[in-house]
């Protein structure tokens, strides 16, 4: 990716990401988040991740942010937060932010193997073509062959054939939720009948 | 020249961001989306080190698949989460932080 747009990504997710702490409103909030995940998104398919990418924006800015709005709106939180910042808390938050960005920058400048640039590392479908051999799936060779990256063929691989067992689990994990949600939002049912 | 460096130095900041809206936000709502920026950085740091690490001149595909379980698992977080701060509006009338200091129901 050429540098502009790694910038310009990277300032929106960051930018945005600022924004859901600084807006009073949690719809703001709730929109900043989503326009945020968006610019992650980008970042990923500037990384060849063209799947996660799409998950990205599917589920999270998708999914996930509805699910918020939703239940913003549901709440209809109003004066919410009329209340004066915690100015302990701001001043805390400030620190942990300088503290935390120091220290990943510290980590860094002294990072080598994080000096490599895509040129440095540069896929080359050819060379995995011929490390596969014929155990490759003619649909994932003829990608290869044709010089590019089938992404989401080798996620599916690597899914179904490395973490099958792992997908299922987390299917269960998905099954879980979904009771345990609809237990939750449950309305107790008042002995009167009335309701509430 | 774009390295490795730049967007693990963007996945900390983002992460630093939401930790620190989780300190300074009192509205249980905005400390969860910040709760899923914080996890969402990790998703970057984890799909650049991905990127950078060639297994035969592909990426390794083992870290995307980990971002792929991070998200699922994300999502019934949020489902379950959503559903906790429900149940709360319902029972104190409020979702600031500060209204459910006690356990006591």
């Amino acid at each position: 990716m050429s540098s502009p747009l790694f910038y310009i990504f990277a300032a929106i997710t960051l930018l945005f990401g600022a924004m859901v702490i600084a807006s009073k409103n949690p719809v703001t909030s709730a929109l900043s988040l989503a326009v945020s995940f968006v610019g992650l998104a980008a970042l990923f398919v500037s990384l060849d991740a063209y799947f996660i990418g799409t998950i990205q924006v599917l589920v999270y800015a998708g999914a996930v942010m509805v699910l918020f709005l939703f239940i913003i709106m549901l709440l209809d939180i109003k004066a919410a937060e009329k209340l004066k910042p915690n100015y302990a808390a701001v001043a805390a938050a400030v620190l942990l932010f300088v503290v935390l960005i120091m220290q990943v920058a510290a980590v860094l400048t002294g990072f080598e193997a994080g000096r490599k640039s895509t040129t440095d590392a540069q896929l080359r479908p050819q060379q995995a073509l011929v490390a596969m051999g014929d155990k490759a799936l003619p649909t994932i060779a003829n990608d290869l062959k044709a010089g590019q990256l089938p992404d989401t063929k080798l996620m599916g691989l690597q899914l179904y054939h490395k973490y099958g067992f792992h997908l299922q689990m987390v299917g269960l994990l998905l099954l879980v939720g979904t009771v345990g949600v609809v237990v939750l939002s449950k309305k107790e049912n008042s002995p009167k009948g009335g309701r509430e | 020249m774009i390295t490795l460096n730049h967007y693990l130095f963007v996945s900390g900041a983002l992460f630093a961001l939401g930790l620190a809206g989780v300190v300074v936000r009192r509205n249980i709502l905005v400390i969860y989306m910040c709760l899923e920026m914080m996890l969402s950085s990790a998703n970057l740091a984890l799909v650049a080190f991905s990127r950078f690490h060639l297994t035969d001149g592909l990426p390794d595909y083992s870290a995307q698949a980990l971002v792929f379980f991070t998200i699922t698992v994300a999502a019934a977080e949020v489902a379950v989460g959503l559903a906790i701060i429900v149940a709360v509006y319902r029972a104190k009338n409020s979702i600031d932080v500060e209204s459910v200091t006690k356990m006591q129901g």
